[in-house]
């Protein structure tokens, strides 16, 4: 064991028991992974990426290049920041990560904050920033990665926040930071609105580059200070440093102190080197001296100075420049309220030799690395140079030095030095690579937050969800919306349901809940011209209490959105829209209002939720509604198609609409949301002696392609003109309307364009694939042209047989003709046909 | 009475689960929803003195001018949400009433009034911990500071659209979230709630 007899911020009266790669170990309380392996003995931590070569701690924070381990299904997490925990089982990880198949466990949240000064780093500098802008009253959070402050919380006043084990790792326009938290059952991400953001992120201590300098044992000097400080580890036995500052000053006290003899202090400024190093599996045994002394020792301090922890700064675009006094870089200018402070801003007091390179004995550069991580050399570097390499982007993305994980906390500025020796640049002029978010790596869970499962993504309900659930609906979503998409019965496929579903729409009555359709309730005095400019065909003929369908398009003359257009008073009309069109038409209509047409006076308010809507379909809706409203005359004279109607059933306020999307006879009857449930069950009640049917959006599609009506999205993809639907009689040719000059391009009135066809396959069993290609040729074993392609397709009970919506290059032109589709490994005929394939006559809407 | 029976919140399945919530966060945090409410939203223009003026007389109180901002008079109250537009709010049964006195305050003028009551139902969190929930899933700052009794937002929680105002002093938020993502919203305040 290597724990020292006392001293350190750790509790040794609280032993922690942990596995590390299936072995179990002993720490304390208080212990980082990393320290707790030290104290006892394990030296090789993981292997690197490209070489294999074993790796150990390197530092003791989160710029930890080497000791990256996996902990459940947590990976790339450095050893160094990981908190003992009990019960924790770590294991190496060897370059790479391992994502688990196994189901998220932990637990991720996101909060966001707001504040007036927010103090990234708890050392001296933040502290006090902290602890003066506290003063005014204002709203300070104060940040550190750390699990506990250098010096105690306590004394800071009530208004100070302070956040431990989070580390900020974006800054973002306008004072946005980011921050990730760690907690015992996983993680919290911070979304942070500063007024000022102030940095005192300190700065990291940079390796030396000599041969070997990467063999277990080996560490930055700081770091191997709070080991033997903070955590009462011993990180070896006996000692050499090698620095070229004089912040090293105080380690040899602490060393000897913690009873590790100093072998050696080998100062490049006193022109001494390491030029090599020895060591076995298990770590470092011995330097070799320029000069050929060599001297035995397990534990390497080294320093080679320090680098300002700018990233932060540094992401918000702000400017940093060369500081040859302390060689290193440091901001330059000032960012619009942030303020950098302290060693982040390079206010150092030592003294430096910078040195980039140690040769070693024999030219050869592979074993100096320079990215411990991504296990980038000298010989690297100088591949990338003399392949004509000169900027540092260029350098980086040629040699992916800097890109780990770690993103070159400690390698970068020596990737800059050696760029410059290697060019012959000045270091200044070299300039460093952009710093990109995030600081530290930042796990897909806890960026996901509670975003997941159920909660992925909002799943919106109608107010008839619970019956339909307590009914064994199977659903579907539709766009946000979960929507019944049948209703089996018993044992019965879904084929058999929908079947049955339809049949009953057909031949009797069936209901179905369309409270998801989009409403948009439109005023003013311009409403008319407005719905005129919209919509393709006309509104200025519907009377009042009327309803009428209407199809749009964009500027580019392709179908857009369809819906029913409803006259509800003087200047005030309420427009359907497709379930998944709702928000992109209101705002295509407020758009227009807003920016192209402020002459027009008019409101658009969504009410799609508001209304819950139920549909009751078939030739008996009539004798379901007549009983629900005997108020109303319901014979097709006094209540004609898309007509509108206001009524009341056992106290619910209903509106009622003839509208029909199967061609049956059919209502729409709309109440206010929270009656929703109630109209579905007094109207199922009053179906019930007729035997009503629930059915799904799978038997509304069948009903709906049966007639020949579209679905926008589905047989149109944003390149097909109402035209080319053969709607033309909805196209209007006394008014303006948005897509109509497109409608005049040579290219919407070529012959040669697809039509809307109908398609029957010559196998009456044979169900095409929605998508599957249309083509002429029966023989497709050369190449063949596509001419087409299948829109919907289903299997229909009232035809007894399947049939098929599609796209035809002419289509028109080729009703009666066949055409093929190729499957995998076979060829299908079908007939084209025009694309209606019940009651031609419309006769059944008023039957 | 009959109403009452046959009307139905878009959170009436969610009573309980409110009730575990209070209990098992020891009292600092409750949401309870409050259905049936009247809404109304208005549309018209505010540098139309004339027709802002019937809008006062009919409706006893002025509209709020000031973003972000709601004037109250006894149980009506008038939510800004946009240069001409605001979403007035009263007791329940009072939407067509209040639709009514709406339309005659235009007096013909331009305008639009249009009663969205069953659009939105209102969830109340109240106690020493709403706030805390709430930042959860807020972008805003709903501090009182900045955010005090009389402010509204139209912001998101989550994923779904909501307009919060904080009435008066007591530490209390009404939320107003459209029916159908009510349940999202729920389930997410009752998943984000394990979390205080």
């Amino acid at each position: 064991m290597s724990r020292l007899p006392e001293g350190g911020r750790i509790d040794r009266s609280r032993p922690i028991r942990f596995t590390f790669n299936g072995h179990t170990y002993q720490g304390c309380a208080g212990d980082t992974l990393a320290s707790a392996l030290l104290a006892n003995d394990v030296r090789i931590v993981a292997r690197s990426v490209t070489y294999g070569r074993p790796r150990g701690v390197f530092s003791a924070g989160s710029e930890e290049p080497n000791a990256l381990v996996q902990v459940g299904s947590e990976t790339m997490l450095r050893a160094t920041q990981v908190e003992l925990d009990d019960g924790l089982e770590a294991a190496s990880l060897n370059g790479k990560g391992r994502l688990t198949s196994e189901p998220e466990t932990a637990r991720f949240d996101k909060i966001y904050a707001h504040c007036e000064v927010l103090v990234v780093g708890g050392g001296p500098a933040g502290r006090s920033a902290a602890q003066s802008a506290a003063q005014t009253g204002d709203r300070v959070i104060l940040m550190d990665e750390q699990p506990l402050l250098n010096s105690d919380s306590d004394g800071l006043p009530s208004n100070v926040r302070v956040l431990l084990r989070t580390t900020a790792f974006g800054l973002y326009d306008q004072n946005l930071v980011l921050a990730a938290e760690r907690r015992a059952d996983g993680g919290r991400l911070w979304q942070i609105r500063a007024r000022q953001v102030v940095l005192a992120t300190g700065a990291h201590e940079r390796p030396l580059v000599f041969a070997n300098n990467d063999r277990p044992g080996i560490l930055l000097a700081g770091a191997v200070r709070t080991y033997l400080n903070r955590y009462g580890v011993a990180p070896g036995t006996r000692g050499v440093v090698f620095t070229n500052n004089d912040t090293t000053a105080p380690l040899a006290s602490d060393l000897r102190s913690a009873g590790i003899a100093v072998a050696a202090i080998i100062d490049i400024r006193r022109e001494q080197a390491i030029v090599d190093t020895d060591g076995d599996d298990d770590g470092l045994r011995a330097v070799t001296l320029a000069g050929g002394d060599r001297i035995e020792c397990d534990l390497l301090c080294v320093s080679g100075g320090f680098n300002p922890t700018d990233h932060l700064y540094s992401q918000a675009q702000g400017k940093l420049r060369y500081d040859e006094r302390f060689a290193c870089f440091r901001p330059d200018g000032k960012l619009p309220n942030v303020t950098v402070l302290g060693a982040a801003n390079g206010e150092f007091d030592f003294a430096i030799q910078p040195c980039w390179l140690v040769p070693g004995t024999n030219g050869d550069w592979s074993a100096h690395f320079v990215d411990l991580e991504r296990d980038v050399t000298v010989a690297d570097m100088q591949r990338a140079v003399n392949a004509g390499m000169r900027s540092i982007e260029h350098v980086k993305r040629f040699t992916t030095i800097g890109t780990g994980s770690d993103q070159g906390k400690t390698s970068g500025i020596n990737e800059v030095g050696l760029v410059g020796a290697l060019t012959g640049q000045p270091i200044g002029g070299v300039g460093t690579t952009t710093y990109r978010p995030p600081y530290v790596p930042v796990s897909f869970a806890l960026m996901a937050g509670r975003n997941r499962g159920d909660l992925f993504d909002p799943i919106r309900l109608t107010s008839i969800q619970p019956w339909h659930v307590a009914h064994g609906a199977v659903f579907e979503n539709v766009g946000q919306w979960k929507r019944p998409w049948y209703f089996p019965r018993h044992d019965e496929d879904m084929e058999g349901a929908v079947q049955r579903e339809c049949r009953a729409a057909r031949e009797n009555v069936a209901i179905m809940d369309v409270s998801t359709l989009g409403k948009i309730d439109i005023q003013g005095p311009d409403a008319v011209e407005f719905l005129n400019r919209i919509y393709t065909n006309a509104f200025d003929t519907l009377k009042v209490g009327f309803g009428r369908y209407g199809l749009m398009c964009k500027a580019d003359g392709m179908v857009f959105d369809d819906g029913v257009v409803m006259h509800l008073g003087p200047d005030h009309w309420l427009a359907t829209t497709t379930t998944g069109g709702a928000a992109a038409v209101l705002d295509w209509m407020e758009e227009w209002l807003q920016t192209e047409w402020p002459e027009l006076t008019v409101r658009l308010t969504s009410v799609t939720d508001h209304w819950s809507a139920v549909a009751v379909v078939g030739p008996q809706s009539r004798d379901v509604v007549h009983t629900l409203f005997p108020a109303i005359a319901v014979d097709t004279q006094s209540f004609p198609f898309m007509a509108i109607r206001e009524g009341e059933t056992g106290g619910i306020p209903v509106r009622l609409h003839r509208i029909t999307f199967s061609g049956e006879l059919a209502y729409e009857l709309w109440t206010p949301s929270w009656y929703g449930l109630a109209l579905w069950e007094a109207v199922m009640a009053a179906g019930q002696p007729l035997g009503i049917t629930p059915y799904g959006t799978e038997a509304m599609h069948v009903l709906r392609a049966e007639k020949g009506y579209i679905i926008c999205g589905q047989e149109t993809d944003g390149t097909v003109t109402p035209q080319d639907l053969g709607m033309g009689w909805i196209v209007s040719k006394k008014k303006p309307f948005i897509g109509q000059r497109s409608h005049r391009r040579g290219d919407t009135r070529r012959a040669d364009r697809k039509h809307l066809v109908g398609l029957l396959p010559v196998d009456g069993e044979q169900l095409l694939p929605e998508g599957a290609q249309l083509v002429l040729d029966e023989n497709t074993s050369a190449a063949v042209t596509m001419i087409g392609h299948v829109t919907s397709s289903y299997r229909s009970a009232t035809l007894g047989r399947t049939f098929a919506l599609g796209m035809l290059q002419r289509g028109r032109e080729r009703f009666g003709t066949t055409v093929y589709v190729p499957l995998n490994g076979h060829v299908v005929a079908a007939t084209v046909t025009e694309p209606i394939f019940y009651d031609r006559e419309n006769v059944r809407r008023d039957s | 009475m009959i109403a009452e029976a046959i009307r139905r919140g878009a959170l009436a399945d969610y009573a309980e689960r409110f009730t575990t919530l209070y209990e098992t966060a020891g009292s600092s945090v409750s949401i309870r929803e409050l259905p049936f409410l009247a809404q109304l939203n208005l549309r018209v223009d505010a540098g139309d003195t004339a027709v802002m003026g019937q809008v006062t007389d009919y409706l006893g109180f002025s509209l709020p001018l000031t973003p972000n901002t709601a004037s109250q008079a006894g149980d009506r109250r008038a939510l800004w949400l946009g240069p001409d537009e605001w979403l007035i709010v009263g007791p329940d049964d009072q939407a067509t009433s209040l639709e009514q006195a709406l339309r005659g305050g235009l007096g013909g003028a331009v305008g639009s009034v249009v009663d969205v009551s069953a659009n939105r139902t209102v969830l109340e969190i109240r106690g020493s911990k709403g706030h805390d929930l709430l930042a959860h899933g807020v972008p805003i700052d709903l501090d009182p500071g900045a955010f005090g009794p009389g402010c509204c937002a139209q912001t998101l929680l989550a994923k779904a659209q909501v307009i919060i105002e904080r009435r008066d002093e007591a530490p209390a938020f009404q939320l107003y979230i459209r029916s159908s993502f009510a349940s999202y919203v729920a389930d997410w305040l009752l998943d984000a709630a394990r979390a205080l």
